[in-house]
């Protein structure tokens, strides 16, 4: 993977994938500020990682499994107390279907 | 017991063992001394909660049903959930956030019977290494004002070193525990990941959080590790382990362990310039305890901060797509639609720090990118662990340098995101290994503290609580307390 190389940054594209909407003027600092982030980054390219397995979990363990059983059950009022807006047991957002 | 700011836990344990004072005279002893504070260490201040649990925790005692830890105050950081008080990671996304349920650490830290005086300050959802990127404002470091207490647990560092708690949670995911603990000169350990459930604890990085104490010595670390540590049916990643030696360190009983073999990373060390004597000093004291060194290389040491921050910013934006404004959190006025919902309810809602490593993550795991960017950082992570699992086939515990230097200035790094990313060199490795470290002071450099990190292989927290007790025995820089406390 030494051949790769940096490529221009979209923010438009990352921001739109992360749903944030920037502002003209934390664009130009974040535009710069991922260019140098990415850069640092980069210096990882040198690294000859042939062969080697990536690694999730630094002690190499793999997910539990439990019964699929039912072991606990909430009270949806509890959680709706959170919500900024609910009616009737659901969440309200706006109208997604004309 | 010379000042009574400054007792430790298991002071405080045995003083209301021995009805030297009550739980409520010295709860209230703590909230007292929190109100006419100005660190902005705290975010939320739980008195009546904190009062109440100490007249409970007296009546027990009195009765004859007391746990040891009892009726001891402590602090936790602000990205733990309890039941019924606000819990804000520090974001604004958080701000008005009531969990419904304990964390797994705090609800087993109140089996103890441990009275919570308040949550603290910390970087907004742990991302940072200053504290200033708290929604609720930076924090003094009681050190210095104007000082950073260092981060993402600077408000935890600060509350201990100030006299303002006992001792405090923290969490780690890159030296969130370190870090501040060396800034602040005080204990700070990091426990092997998957050692402290992570449930109930707000997510940063999954596969790098995890909980641990922040102390005025090794000892209180064992005593709060132990209350914490355990496993856990609700933590996908707990470990299930039975070591005994957990039992003892709840009551403050640690072996110290005999003629070790410590290797000394060259990597580390010579980056090293005005504190390198310190680390002189503290070798030449382990050495007359009867334990040896020798140089070792970390040959992967310099790749850590770039994979880190892949990983760390790619389980960051997956973690953090969960505030969408719908079901908690910050929700924004008038949305339009569904996505002016989502879009603008993130916008308002994160800091400035957070979009940066959401962006970063985002970046890291898009189409074309994936490979090039988190598969290499996930191979570079694996180098990295096997450069800590050769090392430890020559020696049985590493020491280093927590950090490049003592606290720094407020303002002085924030607009210049490599630099703070920077200074997480020296524990961001150990956190990518998954590996115990803890964090005690062991010296002052221009009148502020410094700290050394002792590191261990996977869930010998024994060997590092040890050789830090049976060093803070022989000198005295834990008990070094900052002008302004005093």
């Amino acid at each position: 993977m030494a051949d790769h190389e940096a490529q221009p940054i979209d923010l438009d594209h990352l921001s739109r994938l992360a749903r944030l909407s920037l502002s003209p003027l934390d664009r130009a600092a974040l535009t710069q500020d991922l260019e140098n982030i990415i850069g640092m980054i980069d210096a990882m390219q040198a690294i000859d990682t042939d062969g080697v397995e990536p690694m999730a979990n630094p002690l190499d363990a793999t997910q539990r499994l439990r019964s699929d059983q039912v072991t606990e059950t909430v009270d949806p009022t509890v959680f709706q107390a959170n919500a900024p807006e609910t009616e009737g047991g659901y969440y309200l957002v706006p109208r997604v279907v004309e | 017991m010379t000042d009574k700011r400054f007792t430790t836990i298991y002071e405080i344990a045995e003083g209301l063992a021995s009805s030297a004072f009550s739980s409520e005279e010295i709860t209230q002893d703590y909230l007292d001394r929190i109100a006419t504070d100005t660190s902005n260490a705290f975010i939320t201040v739980t008195e009546d909660e904190a009062l109440a649990t100490a007249r409970d925790q007296d009546r027990a005692r009195a009765a004859g049903k007391s746990t040891w830890l009892g009726g001891v105050p402590m602090a936790h950081k602000d990205i733990f959930c309890t039941a019924g008080i606000r819990t804000t990671a520090a974001s604004r996304m958080l701000e008005n956030f009531i969990a419904p349920y304990d964390a797994t650490v705090v609800s087993r830290i109140q089996a103890q019977g441990m009275v919570m005086l308040g949550k603290t300050n910390m970087d907004e959802f742990a991302m940072g290494s200053s504290n200033e990127n708290s929604y609720f404002g930076a924090v003094d470091n009681p050190w210095g004002e104007r000082l950073v207490p260092g981060g993402s647990s600077g408000g935890s560092a600060a509350v201990v070193a100030a006299g303002l708690a006992p001792a405090a949670t923290g969490t780690d995911t890159g030296g969130s525990i370190r870090q501040p603990a060396s800034l602040c000169g005080i204990t700070g350990l990091k426990p092997t990941y998957g050692r402290v459930s992570r449930y109930g604890m707000i997510a940063f990085a999954s596969s790098l959080d995890q909980a641990g104490p922040m102390t005025q010595d090794a000892r209180d670390a064992a005593i709060l590790l132990a209350a914490m540590a355990g496993f856990d049916e609700r933590d996908s990643t707990s470990a299930n382990r039975k070591d005994a030696w957990l039992g003892d360190a709840l009551r403050g009983l640690i072996v110290h362990p005999q003629s070790l073999k410590i290797g000394l990373p060259r990597e580390y060390f010579q980056l090293l310039k005005d504190t390198g004597t310190l680390f002189e000093a503290l070798q030449h004291t382990l050495e007359q305890l009867g334990h040896t060194f020798i140089e070792i290389e970390l040959p992967h040491t310099d790749a850590a901060i770039p994979a880190y921050y892949v990983i760390a910013g790619a389980e960051a934006s997956t973690n953090l797509s969960r505030y969408d404004g719908v079901r908690f959190g910050h929700r924004c006025e008038n949305p339009d639609s569904l996505e002016d919902l989502y879009q603008r309810s993130r916008t308002e809602g994160f800091g400035p720090e957070v979009k940066r490593r959401i962006l970063t993550g985002t970046y890291a795991l898009s189409i074309g990118y994936y490979d090039a960017y988190y598969v290499k950082a996930q191979q570079v992570r694996r180098l990295l662990a096997e450069d800590f699992a050769r090392a430890f086939d020559q020696v049985d515990v590493i020491l280093a340098p927590t950090t490049l230097g003592g606290a720094f200035a407020q303002d002085a790094l924030t607009t210049d995101p490599l630099a703070m990313y920077s200074q997480d060199k020296f524990t961001v490795p150990v956190s990518l290994a998954g590996l115990p470290a803890i964090s005690m002071p062991c010296g002052h450099h221009e009148g502020l503290p410094i700290g050394a990190q002792i590191i261990a292989p996977p869930f010998r927290e024994d060997l590092v609580l040890g050789l830090a007790d049976a060093y803070q025995t022989e000198t005295d820089w834990h008990l070094q307390h900052p002008e302004q406390a005093i």
